[in-house]
This record gives structure tokens, C-alpha cells and sequence, in this order.
């Protein structure tokens, strides 16, 4: 199809491709521009959009409320912290659930996935009181380990799907070459591996990101990552429309700003072979 | 001799992280379970004692649960819907060559980075507001009676707003497989003269199988627990139609600091995923191979 | 039970020793971060109290005034984490009774403090200091904050309910609104005013589900009509006459003179709708009155009137009790402290502070009598004598025109309450959007109450 291409048809493609492009898009759009405005403005009927008295008071107003910085801060140490542990940990049982699988592999894995569906709420208060006792209360390290357990069963699960698409024959073909397994595994395993690697990497940091209520109800201060300051301005009494959009806007835009560069690699693995 | 090797080999580097899976998967487990034999209410200390399965009972006889399941399901479902067929025709959609094209993909795929409790919050606060919300807004001007939607079709909107966080999801993984589609195929078809229907049913659709069934999969898994969006827009009502069993257990573990109740929730929760996971293996396991 | 969780807290060990030489790490580099913030100067003899807040106007002023506090007091520094009502409500619950200790200060409300309290979860506040005089604290708010004769939380606001009402209004239709009005007249004048054309509706009242939300109005309003939560047996009474009228008196009104989607109508919804001229009465808490009045957010500022919260003729009023209070979880190991910056926020001083910097207006109102008698305070809030009047008619102790054996005019001073109170909640918001109706959701009401009573070992007793 794409080989013929008649500009009218191109030019109706980009027309619809764009159009629902920004609906879909409008709801962030929307926040942005709501974080520039009064709080008067914010919920004016008929909504201003584009021409209003622009204003950066509510970024003072956070600014002024909360250290912005420290959760950023915090929810990068986490969200990143959790998907390398969970990488360590998960690399080794994917790989030799991958290169030697036993009949009840498929199984496992499934069961694994399964206990992702298990409530968090449910467990949070024997989690607490299991962290009170360890003193990992409001620490990274507590929020790092817990993001990291939850995540992963998806992490060993994307990585044995990626594993399992490497052709054994080329392993085999090193062995032959008098390989040791810690060289087949660098040489020759790790580079065609990375792809998936990094869509793992990818899609769990974005999960442990956007993961509200561990770190939610886990940290006080020291390790409150960004979903905590939300919390700071959602719903009180008065108004709160465009203080809220300009904490969201500040707490969505690192991820964003990652996504749309990494978005080719986070792609990649996140087909799990389904492309060949 | 080889694989000697590398079946102990394997046992070796297993056993770490077969370990930590086992930790954290048996032990929270192992302690829903204790707990859900106890009766235990955090706000009542000192009248801990083993109470057998009531609990369970307690749980399951609530007059909401039955609600709350069927509320799951239709969430799950109605996501899944509109998240395939959406994330299908859009991926179809971003395939064809236009102008702009690598900046409507970045639009496309960015409610994916929003938190949930963002989006739910300005979902609900600044679109489906009774009075100042935007289609309030919209509704007035094209003349009509605006709907109070999270009153009116409380579920519904739950579902628009999670399935607009999760269709750039789709939209990627299918996107992605449609370009490694071998158009010398497509291209022999179009000569033998099949019309882009056909086309579409007997060549691009078999080829996505396995796209849309990690699609499935995967969204289903975070899906079945859904909550925030709940929490933030409707919390479970008006009445129970839009409670889910997540939301179930959180009334019973942070209003109630019921934590037999919860307890038990949460493995009739872990239960109920087991089914749904096996259905998932039945139906699609197998295009995983 | 200890040894089960001593075994898995063994077999976790085990399994993260791997992980604990990070976690050494990870504190150290944590005490590092802490000083490399401008504001903690790591001093010897500092302490850092962490302090638990609802993000409502009057708590973030006192967060922004965090210096005026250190300044005077140079050994101690402030943490804090200011969050949504509800959020926090379950944040710092499960910390206190978990005794997690990662509070130092809590704001909790009346309902909290009598059962945590008898959990010896809080440390009572005992002496404040020579300045603080505990006795020009309101004889009511003071009452809900005292446990077996010893204060355990200091009030930070306090509020009732009141009617507030738009005099333009009133006097287009000819009506006079009397300082202590019926329920009768209330619903006569608010379907005269109705103009659903204009968008002007003659009521708003809460109809979003929640024990703090619709369940707070409806359970205040219940008491004027002759209702109960429970008899004196603790037996649930959803299905007496007087909650059916209640209910159907309620659901009625709204129907008739209420705004469209008023089942996800809450405090703020209808604050912004009565700012904006939606609403012809609004009956909610006193605070909103120094929001109505202020011309820089509200479009009805000088034409908004005060009176007493509906009754029925049966000498109870449909007007609430509530009080965001300061306190001390007993989990707290840095208790003096704590107890020096209470002493300080809830003071008669930190009432003259915000005055001297923002106005009159703009203090923390219903804690005080000093405040109330105060000359310039009533001449900077109009609708001082209304809101003072009904926290004075509030009286939790005897909330109902039969006896009930619970406190609590709005809620029910029992830890099942918040539970139950949701669940209710959710019923009647259905009935209220039409879903369900008024029988049914009584029905259902009746059934979730004695459900959660039996399993919490009610009636047995």
C-alpha cells in the first residue's frame, strides 16, 4: 500500500492522524496550560484558552510549599534503584529459565505473573509493620526493595520472552568454539541482549514511577517521592485547580521528557519477539 | 555433557533469584494467609484470636462482592476492548505515510507516562466536572443537558480514563509489529486483487496474534487491580457500581483497619486472578509459544 | 502471634542480607543529603520534628510561617508533610496504630481523639505553659478534645454549620429569613427561589458519598428530624420512620431546588457554585463563611447572610461539631518539642501573628472566646456571632432527641464508624442520584450497619 501513496490520501491521513493525535493529547495540553493560569481563571465558564493573563504564581506557590527537588530526587533513586536490583536479580533466572527449561518453566511464569494481581492493600499492613521492625520506614532503600519485588515478576517475565528469541544454535556454535560460559554469556549473549535489556529497563522504571500507593504509604519525608507531593495538592478546601496542574505538570514532565527520547529503544523489547 | 552442564549450571543462577522471587511471593502470601485466619483490627488491639475461616465468610457474603466482581470484569473488559480495537485501527493509522507523523506518534504515546492518579484527578476536576468541567462546557454550547458523568455512568468513565492511559500502550507494541510486516506479501495479495478488508483479515491480522496477546496479557495483569482512578474519582459509588474487588479490599484494610477481612480479600483477590490467568493461558497461552 | 511474625521477620532477614551492606549505605548517603539542605543546620542539639497536616488554607498558612517558630526556638526544626484530608487520615492512622513512630505532631479531628486516645495512641498534652490559658478555649471544642479529664489534642479550628443564604435573593421573593429557621421554611423559600432558567438553584447541600462528606450533613440533619445511628442496644435504625423522612425529605428538596449532578456535590463544589451565584442557601461548615465573603474570590460577597442551621420543632439542630486539633502520638520520642510547637500554633499569639500579617479575617477561627470578643475580629468577620453561635448549639454528648449511647453529633465516635459511614454514605448517594430508592437504600443501609456491627461483637454485650 504504502508504496503507491496518492498525496490526497497522505494528506487525509495527516489530517486524521492529527486530529485525534491532539485529542489524545489534549488532556495534557489542558493541564499545562490550566498551571499558568489564577485559580479564578482555572475554573472561568466558558473556559479561557489560550488568552488569559499568563502567570507563573502557582510554580512560586510549590516552589514555595514543597522541595520539589528532593522528591524528583527521590523518585529517580527509586524508580531507578528498583529496576536495576530487579535487573540483577531477574537476568540470571530468566536466563536459565531461557537456555534450559524444564516443563513446568511455562507454568512457573505464569504463576509468577499471577501474584501481580494480588491487591497491594491488601498486604500493606503486615508490610508495615515488617518495614517498622526493620526500620525501613521512609527510606529508599525500603521503597527501592518493595518497587523491586513488585516489578518483578513482569521484569523476569519480559526478559525470559526476549531471551528465548536468541537461536540456541548460536550458543551452541560458541560452545564449539571452546567458549566458557561467562564469555558466551558476554561475547555473545549480552550484545543481543541489550535491546530487551533496555525495554525492560525502560517500562519498569516508567512502572515504578508512576507506582502510587507503595510509596504513597511507605515514606513521610525523607524518601516521598513525587506522587507524595501530589498528594500535597490534591482536593483541599478552596480552590486547588491550577496548583494542582502545576504540580502535575512538574511531576509528569521528567517521564515524559524520558519517554519521547527512549521510545524507539522502550518499543523494542516491549514486543517481546512478537516481531521477527 | 553440555547440557549436563548447563542444567546444573542453571540450577546455580536460579537459585538467587528463585529465592528472592520465593520470598516475595510466599511470604506476603504465607502472611495474607496467617491474617486472614486472625481476627484482627488494627484500630482494636489486644482482641487477636484465630477465627477459621470467618473472615472469608465475612468477605465473600458482603453484599457488595458480587458487584464488585462482576465490576472487575467489565472494567477489565471494556479497557481490553477499547484499548485492541483503538490501538489497532490508530497503529493502522500511524503506519501509512503523512506529513508530521513522528510528532502525532509522540502525542499518541504520551498519556502512557501519566501517573494514574494524576490522570484521574484531572480527568475528573477539570473534563467531567458537573459544573465547570469541560464537556459541562461543551454540552452548553452545543445545546444540550450536560452529563454528570462520574454520577451518571460512573463505571464508564472509570474505563475512558484508564483506556486513555493504556491505548498508547497498544498503539506501540502494535505499531511496532505492523512495520516488521513483510509488505512483498501485501503487495502480491493487492495484485491478485483482494480489497484492503481481506487484506487486513487474512495478512495483517494472523500476523499481530502475538502482538495482541502480550497486549492482553499484560494489560489484564494491571488491569484486575485497578484502584486509584477509582479511589480519586468515584470512591467505589454512587452505591457499589463502580466498586471493584480492589476497591472492595481497600474499604475493608484503610476505612475499616480490618485487616482479617482484608486479608482474606486478598487471596479470594489472588484466587480470582488464578482463574481469570488460566482462561488468559486457554484462550491465548498458546500463541506465547 | 509475636512468634509467627518473629519467624518471618527471621526468614526476610535471611533472604535480604544480600541487600543490607546497600543499606548501610543508603543511610549514610541519606544523612548526607539531609545536611546538604540549606535549611537543616546539623547541630548538636537539634531536633526535627516531622508534623502530620491536612493541606486546608489555615494549615499551609502555618507552614509558611515555619520560620516565625524556629526563629524563636533555634534547637528545633520543622518537617512537614501536608497532604489531602483523606490520604493523610490513612497515612498517619496506620502509622499510630502500628505505634511506626514517624510522627511527631498529627492533626487529627474530634472523631479521632476519644478512641485513640483510649488506646493510649496519644500523649496528653498536660501543661502548655503560662500564656497558653486553656480555659479561653470554646467549653465545647475543649469538651470533644478531653478524655477522662485530660486534654490530649489542642484545636487548631474548630467549625460548626451554619446557613448561609443570599439576601438579594430573599428579598426579590419577598421572603425574610428568620436567625433560627425550620426545616419547613427552608424548603418553602429554597423552591420559590428556584429559577433553573437563570441557574439559580434555592439549595446546595452535600450529596457526594463519604463519612466526612453527605454523611455529615445527612447524620446532622437526621438528629432534627428525631433520628439515630442506634438505640441504646447499639442496634442499627435505618429502618425507623424518622430516617425514612429524613432520607425522602432530603431527596425531595434536592430534587426540586437542587443543582444538576448534586450526588458528587462536596464541600468544594458547592463552594464554588455558591461563589459563582448558583445557589440561593447553602448549609455547610462556618469556615466557608470567610470564603463567601471575600470579594476576591466570590461573585456574591456583599449580599451573603448567616443563620442558625435548620431544626424541626424537636430542639435539636441540624448543625455539626468538628475541630482540626494538634496532637501527640504516643509513638513520639521527641515529645517536649512536639509539645512546645503546639503550645505555640494553637496559642492566642499565633492568632495575633497571622492578624498582624494577613488580616483579622484570615486567622484560624472557632477555638477561642478571646478571639470572638475581640472588637476588631468582629468587624473584620461578619459572620463571627452566627459561627460562634453554633458551635455553642452543637453538643455532641447529647446529639439526638433520643438517647443514644455514642458521642458525636455528625459521626459516631466508634473506629467502625469511618467504614460503615462510607458504605451508608455510597446508599444514599444512589438514592440521591436516583439509582436506588429512598426504601432501598435505607434498606441496604440498615444491612451494612448491622452486618458490621455483629462482626465487631455489638448487641453482644
Amino acid at each position: 500500500m504504502s508504496s503507491r501513496v496518492f498525496p490526497k490520501r497522505k494528506l487525509i491521513f495527516t489530517v486524521v492522524g492529527w486530529l485525534i493525535g491532539i485529542t489524545l493529547f489534549f488532556p495534557i495540553i489542558w493541564t499545562i496550560l490550566t498551571s499558568f493560569k489564577t485559580e479564578g481563571t482555572a475554573i472561568a465558564m466558558p473556559p479561557k484558552f489560550l488568552f488569559f493573563d499568563w502567570t507563573l504564581e502557582n510554580y512560586f506557590e510549590v516552589q514555595d510549599r514543597s522541595n520539589y527537588l528532593q522528591h524528583a530526587m527521590n523518585s529517580v533513586v527509586i524508580s531507578l534503584g528498583s529496576t536495576g536490583l530487579g535487573l540483577l536479580v531477574a537476568m540470571p533466572a530468566a536466563w536459565a529459565m531461557a537456555f534450559s527449561p524444564t516443563k513446568h518453566t511455562k507454568n512457573v511464569l505464569m504463576w509468577m505473573l499471577s501474584t501481580k494481581m494480588l491487591p497491594p492493600v491488601g498486604v500493606l499492613v503486615p508490610i508495615y509493620l515488617l518495614f517498622r521492625d526493620f526500620d525501613l520506614l521512609d527510606t529508599r532503600l525500603g521503597m527501592v526493595v518493595v518497587l523491586m519485588l513488585m516489578n518483578l515478576p513482569i521484569i523476569v517475565w519480559m526478559l525470559y520472552t526476549y531471551f528465548k528469541e536468541i537461536p540456541g544454535e548460536i550458543l551452541e556454535a560458541a560452545r564449539m568454539d571452546g567458549a566458557t560460559i561467562g564469555k558466551e554469556i558476554i561475547y555473545v549473549l549480552a550484545p543481543m541482549a541489550v535491546p530487551g535489556i533496555a525495554s525492560t529497563l525502560l517500562l519498569n522504571v516508567i512502572l515504578a514511577w508512576n507506582e502510587s500507593f507503595w510509596t504513597l504509604n511507605l515514606t513521610v519525608t525523607d524518601a516521598a517521592p513525587l506522587t507524595a507531593f501530589i498528594a500535597s495538592y490534591s482536593s483541599p478546601e478552596g480552590l486547588f485547580w491550577a496548583k494542582l496542574s502545576a504540580a502535575s505538570t512538574l511531576a509528569i514532565a521528567p517521564i515524559l521528557v524520558m519517554g519521547w527520547f527512549s521510545q524507539k529503544q522502550l518499543v523494542r523489547g516491549l514486543t517481546f519477539g512478537a516481531v521477527k | 555433557m553440555a547440557t549436563l552442564h548447563t542444567r546444573s549450571l542453571a540450577r546455580v543462577m536460579i537459585s538467587p533469584a528463585v529465592l528472592i522471587l520465593l520470598v516475595w511471593m510466599i511470604i506476603p502470601l504465607a502472611m495474607t494467609l496467617y491474617f486472614s485466619l486472625l481476627r484482627y483490627n488494627l484500630l482494636m488491639p489486644g482482641l487477636e484470636e484465630f477465627t477459621g475461616l470467618a473472615n472469608y465468610e465475612f468477605f465473600l457474603t458482603d453484599p457488595a462482592f458480587v458487584d464488585s466482581l462482576v465490576n472487575t470484569l467489565l472494567l477489565v473488559g471494556g479497557v481490553l476492548v477499547v484499548t485492541v480495537i483503538g490501538g489497532t485501527l490508530l497503529a493502522l493509522l500511524l503506519d501509512q505515510p503523512s506529513w508530521g507523523r513522528g510528532i502525532v506518534r509522540l502525542l499518541v504515546i504520551a498519556p502512557f507516562f501519566v501517573m494514574p492518579t494524576v490522570s484521574a484527578l484531572v480527568w475528573k476536576n477539570m473534563f467531567m466536572h458537573s459544573v465547570n468541567g469541560l464537556f459541562t462546557w461543551i454540552a452548553h454550547s452545543l445545546g444540550f443537558e450536560p452529563i454528570d458523568w462520574l454520577a451518571e455512568f460512573p463505571l464508564f468513565s472509570i474505563t475512558m480514563i484508564v483506556a486513555w492511559g493504556w491505548l498508547p500502550f497498544a498503539t506501540l507494541i502494535i505499531l511496532t509489529a505492523l512495520q516488521s510486516l513483510d509488505q512483498s506479501q501485501k503487495e502480491a495479495a493487492e495484485l491478485d486483487g483482494a480489497g484492503p478488508i481481506s487484506v487486513f483479515a487474512y495478512i495483517t491480522l494472523p500476523h499481530l496474534t502475538r502482538a495482541l496477546t502480550v497486549v492482553v496479557l499484560i494489560e489484564t495483569i494491571f488491569l484486575l487491580s485497578v484502584f486509584a482512578e477509582i479511589l480519586v474519582t468515584t470512591n467505589g459509588g454512587p452505591g457499589t457500581e463502580s466498586t471493584n474487588i480492589s476497591y472492595l479490599i481497600y474499604a475493608q484494610a484503610l476505612l475499616q483497619f480490618d485487616v482479617g477481612a482484608a486479608s482474606a480479600g486478598g487471596i479470594v483477590a489472588i484466587l480470582l486472578a488464578n482463574i481469570v490467568a488460566i482462561f488468559l493461558i486457554r484462550m491465548i497461552g498458546r500463541n506465547l509459544g | 502471634m509475636i512468634l509467627v511474625r518473629f519467624a518471618l521477620t527471621v526468614s526476610v532477614l535471611v533472604a535480604s542480607t544480600a541487600l543490607t551492606g546497600c543499606a548501610r549505605e543508603t543511610e549514610r548517603s541519606k544523612g548526607s543529603s539531609g545536611s546538604a539542605q540549606p535549611s537543616s543546620g546539623t547541630s548538636a542539639g537539634t531536633t526535627t520534628l516531622t508534623i502530620a497536616t491536612v493541606n486546608n488554607g489555615d494549615m499551609i498558612r502555618m507552614q509558611k510561617l515555619t520560620d516565625e517558630f524556629t526563629v524563636a526556638n533555634p534547637g528545633i526544626k520543622l518537617e512537614w508533610v501536608t497532604m489531602e484530608e483523606n490520604v493523610l487520615r490513612q497515612k498517619v492512622t496506620t502509622d499510630v496504630a502500628a505505634r511506626g513512630g514517624q510522627y511527631d505532631i498529627v492533626t487529627i479531628g474530634t472523631y479521632e481523639v476519644p478512641i485513640w486516645a483510649a488506646h493510649n495512641w496519644l500523649a496528653a498534652l498536660g501543661d502548655l505553659g503560662p500564656d497558653y490559658d486553656v480555659d479561653d478555649l470554646l467549653p465545647t471544642i475543649r469538651d470533644s478534645l478531653t478524655v477522662e479529664g485530660k486534654l490530649y489534642a489542642a484545636p487548631f479550628y474548630g467549625e460548626s454549620s451554619m446557613l448561609m443564604y443570599r439576601q438579594d435573593l430573599f428579598d426579590k421573593a419577598g421572603l425574610k429569613m428568620p436567625t433560627a429557621p425550620t426545616w419547613s421554611f427552608v424548603a418553602d423559600a429554597a423552591r420559590k427561589i428556584t429559577d433553573k432558567k437563570a441557574n439559580v438553584y434555592g439549595i446546595c447541600l452535600r450529596g457526594k458519598a463519604g463519612w466526612g462528606e453527605n454523611m455529615a450533613l445527612l447524620s446532622a440533619m437526621a438528629n432534627s428530624f428525631g433520628a439515630r445511628w442506634f438505640d441504646m442496644e447499639w442496634k442499627p435504625q435505618f429502618n425507623g420512620a424518622e430516617w425514612k423522612t429524613t432520607l425522602q425529605f432530603y431527596v425531595d428538596l434536592m430534587k426540586d431546588a437542587g443543582p444538576p449532578g448534586v450526588s458528587s456535590n462536596g464541600f468544594n463544589e458547592n463552594l464554588a457554585m455558591f461563589q459563582s451565584g448558583n445557589c440561593g442557601m447553602w448549609l455547610d461548615a462556618t469556615v466557608a463563611a470567610a470564603f463567601v465573603t471575600d470579594p476576591a474570590e466570590s461573585k456574591v460577597a456583599d449580599s451573603v447572610g448567616f443563620a442558625l442551621a435548620p431544626d424541626n420543632g424537636m430542639g435539636k439542630r441540624s448543625n455539626w461539631l468538628w475541630a482540626w486539633s494538634l496532637a501527640i502520638p504516643a509513638s513520639s520520642a521527641k515529645q517536649e518539642a512536639a509539645r512546645k510547637f503546639i503550645a505555640w500554633a494553637t496559642s492566642k499569639d499565633y492568632l495575633a501573628l497571622v492578624a498582624g500579617k494577613q488580616g483579622w479575617a484570615s486567622v484560624p477561627p472557632g477555638t477561642r472566646a478571646s478571639l470572638y470578643a475581640n472588637p476588631e475580629y468582629q468587624k473584620a468577620a461578619p459572620f463571627a456571632k452566627m459561627t460562634l453561635e453554633s458551635i455553642k448549639a452543637a453538643d455532641p454528648k447529647n446529639p439526638t432527641v433520643n438517647p443514644v449511647p455514642y458521642v458525636g453529633v455528625q459521626f459516631v465516635a466508634i473506629p467502625e464508624f469511618q467504614g460503615i459511614g462510607t458504605a451508608v454514605g455510597q446508599q444514599f448517594a444512589a438514592a440521591l442520584a436516583g439509582i436506588t430508592s429512598v426504601e432501598k437504600a435505607l434498606d441496604n443501609a440498615q444491612k451494612i450497619t448491622e452486618r458490621e456491627m455483629k462482626r465487631s461483637g455489638y448487641g453482644k454485650k
